[in-house]
């Protein structure tokens, strides 16, 4: 209240300074009076119709593009977990997949149903994969992934920051699990290039993952989880794991595997030989693999459009119900019977 | 002023006084018999080295007013607060934050509440230092002290103690309560004024003990030694019990005897006192009642609303945990990639039980989000900013006295949108306290021109109402063409009102003198001594001349006197007297000098008259008198009083101006004008002498038949009295009181007035400032006479009183006018049993029926009870208003306090919630600032709710598909600013700035002002819509990035799935985006076209 005093002490003395009346101009004062212009808008019923209608005029084209973005993209899903097992592991799909010894070598043939331009985005999606677990989520140390074993402190890891006493790099559940099918593709005779460079984000690569970090005791348990790693790449060159860490929002989602750098045709058939590796029959999860072109919106997603649609029309739409109902029963503007102190009374 | 001070010394007052000064003989009274408990002080006077030891050690004199001192500050503040719910919640999360149940980083726990705390405490502690420099002020002012061998020396006041002896000048405060000792007066009087303490501007009189007069000079106290016995603090502030021992004798005291602290010397050049009560032992410290803390309605209203989300909260974390249990029990032991097999007690399948427990935790901290942590801190942060604005309009800055309006509680601004209620006092609030004589009927013939502000207000009605056929008020202002027409509407009443003063009273060019505002050129310059009846017209003068008990002041510059009155009625007429020329000069003993100017020519003489008796006024017989002998010999009795009481004491010969006389005198009255009556009769020296035995043989007279004697003596004398006319002096309002309280009716306020005053001056006032008009039903309740009282029995007043209720109810519910507006008058002693259990809700009920209600006559403290009566009997907000001490107990039970500051006297104004200068700045306080501030708190308040729900609520359907681990989606960064950063401006600006219509338009359509008082804006209906649309919008959020997310390939996302990236900036900027444009033209679009077209449905 000081500030108030001294203030209001300074508006004393400007009234002494100019007999009569104090200073009323400046935009100071007008602040302080609180007048300073203001646009508060009159919701008259041309108005409220008419922006309604101007909503609906700008939202329906631009869910109409949006749409358009999301149809010229041309996605194939393939979900192979079910098919890549072999007819008399049916029954017993675990047991497959942690059989070591069978050979987990699959084949799948997908037809492009459109022309698809490079890049071609591959992705794995898996379904029913908690990733977003507060356990799974927070078994991890983002300081051990920069720094390698200099770091000592791995408490978050558990239950995985050492085996044999020795620490893990990387340590966590996250890295433990690391999906480990691999794709490899074909177009008729001649192999498709995948390039498996530069999938994930350039920061995790260049701030998050250290250059001299090497796996270290990985995978070396009792149990075994997901992929093995090179311990002679640095983790910042380990993309696969890159982007497996960077663990999904929901328990459905795709992580990118790689590009295909080539155009493909109409009616080519992309043969996939995979290695079905990763266990996601214990809990029930899907495999799938897809394949995507993408859009300057990005990737297949009508959901955007469909909403700028809905809201669009559904503005057109109130505009005319508004409009029928003001000629109809037009109403005297202003009428103070209809003001909210009034009405409650009335009601009441 | 030298002169003045000898005559003054050389009187002794009390042969003045009749009636209240001549006590029967001190001796009969036996000395208090001072033993047993409460009678336990001992004041060893003028030997303070006694009051040093412990056994007799009493509080110092300095006083604290802090909340807090500076060893307590931290745990007592921070208890404080704790004391609120939700941040005991947020405690108790921080202190889990550490264990792995907290599903957040310690950190973004711990950091927003040390923050919003640190800030609520930052908050108090700097309240609490402007209080301690007050006290620090109060504490440092000098007094003179007596420092031993008869030397006195300045001292602060904080350095007094019992037992000193203390030399007060005049104009002087007392630094303690104070024995009187001695005064500059030979016998010992002195007069005080207690502005601060009850709230009365007249002066009172006190009077030392004979045996110490003698103690008038500073070595007087070279030797002396006395002993006080007395009661213990307390804080009765009209009793005292106490024995003085001084020489070996034995005196008793009573409350005459005592000087209270906080009260102020006045008339009087110096006075020696004794210190009895020190400090926080004073009277008036005792009698400070902490200022009882007020919340709004709307804060006690969001306790409810916590609770309830309190209750979501719950709720949603045990839905949250069912949901877990199951998740754990019967899927994750198939979750391979968490590894099952080596799990922590939290998500261990095998010990459900625990694990469903601790995430009950988890739950309850994780979903804390919907209880808005920020939320007092943001309300008190945005109430100080409506407070700045309320102190910085200078709509409400009076440029007379300097002083800007002052919200001195931040915490009650939007309640000021909500008043139903005003009371408010009436002297020195509604009107100046200060009288003008305006009219007066001599020998049956009206003098002055002038207009009473009743008149101007009726021909400013007369004025509106043609103003009223141009243009219809009723109607928006959008109708009218024109950038502002509310301007030139106002502008129009400006020059009606302006047209109607110049036509009326056509000589304002005349100086004006306070306290008159009579003009005829008739009366004035000497020009009555050309009237045929002079003779009647010098008698009247010569009766405003000599009948009072006033005392000039010299003014030795322009050798004119200024007076000291008991009553400003009193003033008036002597300054009136002075403006015709008679002017009242001098007062000695027994006589009364008066300086004639007996023609226009200006020659002076100056008259003797010897007072032989002086007949009190008292309010039982509404009349004064004087018995003088004037310089030729002749004996008269002058008198003035009520009309009604002097035309029964007429003589038969002395009836010859009654009829006109009375009907000035009603004129009068319906023009809202105080009437006294002036009479005389000529005595013959046999009949005076004859009388003045009588008279002095009640004067002696011992016991309590003594008062009805005199009165019975009295009245024997005051009769076959001659009329010579009527004066008519005018209440003062405050400028543009009758306005506002017409404004202030149109926004549907209830205006009480609770004043001291009679009730005929009530009345009066009531139609002066448009409370109550013509054509209003007056239900007057009250008890049929005052003697009565005293033969009845309280029932059967009671009875009287309910059968009167009941009878102006019946009348209500009869009339079948739907306009008819009623007006209930009441008096002090009829409420006296109004208020009492079982009368007081028919009472209630009657008069919030009645559009005005004028309580006269009442105490303060029935001021407090009828204020507790309408705002406990009633439930709706109160706001009392008034500007001295007897409002306090009002001012602090009302829901709002408002006082009147920029007079003397700020006893009013520290017990206040706001302070105003005039009571005009009431209309803008309320119907601009209280509707802005109520609505902006409102909407604030929803606001913060829904910013708060809808994103806990993100948080809880993530959790559906997170396995209900207690995993949050958003980053822990996020999560520290997203209260205290990232939406709290928004939210505060909205709290500050938002005006739904301009202040103008609010003055305009005080009509407007309703929707304060009808709550419109923070009912559950609405509270719980915009619940419901926080579901809704929560919900869109969550599942536009959801849905979003599931197919979202974005070029730069190549990953697909980042984490917390894409949720972030969604979020916040929809909360700068979408929530405003949702809110404003989704939210207004819809709800305000549904207005706008009646009946969709």
């Amino acid at each position: 209240m000081d500030l108030d005093g001294g203030s209001s002490s300074t508006i004393s003395t400007g009234a002494r300074a100019i007999p009569g009346r104090p200073v009323r101009h400046g935009a100071l004062y007008q602040f302080t009076q609180q007048n300073l212009p203001a646009c508060k808008p009159v919701l008259t019923p041309a108005a409220v119709i008419s922006t309604f209608l101007l909503m609906g005029f700008i939202f329906i084209p631009v869910g109409l593009v949006t749409l358009r973005a999301s149809y010229s993209v041309v996605e194939i899903v393939d979900r192979y977990d079910i098919e890549c097992v072999p007819e008399e592991y049916r029954s017993n799909k675990v047991a497959y997949v942690k059989d070591d010894s069978v050979s987990k070598n699959c084949s799948r043939f997908l037809k492009v149903p459109k022309s698809m331009r490079a890049p071609i985005f591959i992705y794995y999606q898996l379904d029913n994969y908690y990733q977003n677990h507060r356990r799974y989520v927070k078994s991890r140390t983002d300081r051990q992934l920069l720094h390698g074993l200099g770091y000592n402190d791995t408490s978050s890891c558990r239950p995985l920051e050492s085996s044999d006493d020795l620490p893990i790099v990387p340590c966590g559940l996250i890295a433990w699990s690391l999906f480990n099918d691999t794709y490899k593709f074909s177009r008729g005779p001649s192999e498709l290039k995948v390039n498996r460079k530069d999938i994930a984000w350039k920061s995790d690569r260049n701030h998050k993952f250290g250059k001299h970090v090497y796996p270290f005791n990985f995978q070396n348990g009792t149990l075994t989880g997901g992929a093995k790693l090179d311990p002679t790449i640095p983790l910042s060159d380990q993309e696969d794991l890159i982007v497996w860490m960077r663990t999904a929002a929901l328990p459905t989602f795709r992580k990118l595997y790689g590009r295909i750098e080539e155009d493909l045709e109409a009616d080519d058939v992309i043969v996939v030989n995979l290695k079905n590796n990763y266990n996601t029959y214990s809990f029930g999860g899907k495999k799938k693999i897809v394949l995507s072109t993408s859009s300057w919106l990005g990737g297949k997603n009508d959901f955007l459009g469909i909403a700028n649609l809905f809201v669009g029309s559904f503005s057109i739409l109130i505009s005319i119900i508004f409009l029928v109902l003001h000629l109809k029963s037009p109403r005297p503007y202003g009428d103070t019977a209809y003001a909210s102190w009034n009405k409650k009374s009335i009601s009441s | 002023m030298a002169r003045g001070r000898r005559i003054r010394a050389r009187l002794r007052w009390s042969n003045l006084y009749t009636f209240g000064c001549l006590r029967p003989n001190i001796s009969e009274e036996v000395p208090h018999p001072l033993q047993g408990p409460g009678y336990s002080r001992t004041v060893y006077c003028n030997q303070p080295q006694v009051h040093e030891r412990r056994s007799l050690f009493y509080c110092k004199n300095n006083i604290s007013t802090t909340k807090y001192n500076a060893i307590m500050f931290f745990p007592k503040a921070l208890f404080e607060q704790f004391r609120r719910v939700a941040n005991i919640y947020f405690l108790l999360a921080a202190c889990l934050s550490a264990s792995p149940i907290s599903p957040f980083s310690a950190l973004s726990m711990i950091a927003p509440l040390v923050f919003v705390v640190g800030l609520s405490m930052a908050k108090e502690a700097l309240e609490d230092s402007r209080r301690f420099l007050q006290d620090v002020k109060v504490n440092r002012r000098k007094a003179s002290l007596h420092r031993g061998n008869g030397v006195f020396g300045l001292r602060s006041w904080q350095k007094i103690m019992v037992g000193d002896i203390v030399k007060v000048e005049k104009d002087q405060f007392f630094p303690a309560d104070l024995l009187l000792l001695s005064s500059s007066y030979e016998d010992g009087i002195c007069y005080v004024e207690t502005m601060n303490l009850d709230g009365e501007t007249n002066l009172k009189l006190k009077r030392s003990l004979e045996a110490t007069l003698s103690l008038d000079n500073d070595g007087a106290f070279k030797d002396f030694t006395g002993t006080i016995r007395c009661e213990d603090p307390n804080p009765n502030l009209y009793t005292f019990v106490g024995n003085f021992e001084y020489d070996r004798q034995v005196y008793p005291l009573d409350p005459g005897h005592i000087l209270l602290r906080d009260s102020k010397l006045r008339n009087t050049e110096y006075v020696y006192g004794v210190v009895i009560f020190t400090g926080h032992d004073s009277k008036v410290m005792q009698n400070s009642t902490k200022s009882p803390s007020k919340r709004s309605t709307i804060e006690k209203k969001m306790d409810h609303i916590i609770y309830t989300l309190f209750t979501v909260l719950i709720l949603i974390s045990f839905i949250s945990s069912i949901g877990f249990v199951v998740k754990t029990k019967y899927q994750a032991p198939d979750w391979w990639y968490l590894r099952p097999d080596d799990i922590e007690y939290q998500y261990d399948p095998r010990k459900i039980g625990l694990a469903g427990m601790s995430h009950l935790i988890t739950a309850l901290i994780l979903y804390g989000y919907l209880i808005p942590i920020s939320l007092y801190v943001s309300i008190e942060i945005v109430k100080v900013l409506q407070a700045t604005f309320i102190n910085q309009d200078l709509q409400m800055y009076d440029e007379d006295t300097g002083t800007p309006a002052e919200a001195r509680t931040s915490n009650l601004n939007e309640e000021l949108g909500q008043v139903d209620t005003i009371l408010s006092d009436k002297t020195g609030t509604l009107t100046c306290n200060q009288m003008d004589f305006l009219k007066c009927s001599i020998a049956g013939t009206s003098y002055g021109v002038r207009s009473s502000e009743v008149e101007l207000a009726a021909a400013k009605q007369m004025a509106s109402d043609l103003d009223e056929e141009d243009s219809d008020l009723s109607n928006f202002p959008m109708q009218k063409k024109g950038n502002a027409p509310w301007e030139n509407v106002r502008r129009d009443e400006e020059i009606e009102l302006e047209t109607v003063v110049t036509s009326k009273g056509g000589e304002d060019q005349r100086p004006s003198i306070k306290g008159f505002g009579f003009a005829d050129s008739r009366l004035m310059d000497g020009n009555w001594s050309k009237d045929p009846n002079a003779a009647v017209i010098l008698l009247f003068f010569r009766i405003l001349a000599v009948c009072h008990t006033a005392i000039p002041e010299l003014n030795e510059e322009s050798d004119s006197c200024t007076y000291e009155a008991e009553s400003p009625d009193e003033g008036a007429f002597l300054v009136a007297a002075r403006e015709f020329g008679f002017e009242f000069y001098r007062r000695t003993q027994s006589t009364v000098v008066v300086r004639e100017r007996l023609s226009a020519s200006g020659q002076v003489v100056e008259r003797e008259y010897k007072i032989l008796n002086l007949l009190e006024f008292t309010s039982k017989r509404k009349r004064m008198s004087v018995i003088v002998r004037d310089e030729e010999g002749n004996i008269i009795l002058l008198c003035k009083g009520a009309d009604s009481i002097i035309f029964d004491r007429l003589s038969k010969n002395g009836k010859k101006y009654l009829d006109a006389t009375s009907r000035h005198l009603n004129e009068y009255g319906e023009v809202g004008l105080r009437t006294l009556a002036l009479a005389y009769r000529n005595l013959d020296e046999q009949e005076y002498s004859d009388w003045n035995d009588e008279f002095q043989k009640a004067k002696t007279t011992v016991g309590p038949v003594r008062d009805a004697m005199l009165e019975k003596v009295s009245d024997s004398m005051e009769r076959e009295l001659i009329l010579v006319g009527a004066t008519a002096v005018e209440d003062k309002l405050q400028k543009g009181v009758p306005q506002c309280i017409d404004k202030l009716a149109q926004a549907g306020l209830k205006i009480w007035v609770l004043t001291g005053d009679k009730m005929e001056t009530a009345i009066n006032i009531g139609f002066s400032c448009s409370l109550l008009r013509q054509g209003m039903k007056q239900i007057c309740i009250s008890t049929a006479n005052s003697d009565s009282v005293i033969n009845d029995g309280k029932e059967v007043i009671k009875d009287n009183i309910l059968t009167q209720i009941t009878n102006a109810s019946q009348l209500m519910k009869l009339e079948k006018d739907p306009h008819a507006a009623f007006a209930l008058i009441i008096d002090g002693k009829t409420l006296t049993y109004a208020l009492e259990d079982d009368v007081k809700h028919q009472f209630l009920a009657l008069a919030v029926e009645c559009a005005s209600v004028i309580c006269c006559r009442v105490s303060p403290k029935q001021k407090a009870l009828v204020t507790r009566l309408v705002k406990e009997g009633t439930g709706k907000t109160t706001l009392a208003i008034g500007d001295g001490a007897n409002d306090v107990g009002m001012i602090q039970e009302a829901d709002i306090g408002v006082g009147i500051s920029g007079v003397e006297g700020m006893q009013a104004v520290m017990a206040s919630d706001f302070s105003i200068a005039q009571f005009r700045f009431l209309e803008r306080l309320l119907v601009v600032h209280g509707h802005w501030c109520y609505k902006r708190i409102a909407q604030m308040i929803c606001y913060f709710f829904y910013k708060n729900i809808a994103f806990g609520l993100t948080i809880f359907y993530f959790e559906a598909f997170a396995g209900f681990s207690g995993q949050s989606v958003y980053d822990d960064w996020y999560m520290i600013l997203f209260n205290v950063v990232l939406t709290s401006l928004p939210v505060i600006s909205l709290g500050v700035f938002e005006q739904d219509v301009p202040s103008e338009v609010c003055l305009q359509f005080p009509a407007l002002y309703q929707q304060g008082p009808k709550n419109l804006f923070f009912d559950w209906y609405r509270i719980l819509g915009w619940m419901g649309n926080d579901c809704r919008h929560g919900c869109c959020w969550y599942h536009n990035v959801h849905l979003h997310h599931l197919g979202c390939q974005l070029p730069d996302c190549l990953n697909n799935e980042p984490f917390y990236m894409d949720t972030t900036p969604l979020c916040v900027g929809q909360h700068s985006q979408l929530v405003p444009l949702s809110l404003i033209i989704w939210h207004a679009f819809s709800s305000i076209f549904q207005d706008c077209i009646p009946n969709i449905g």
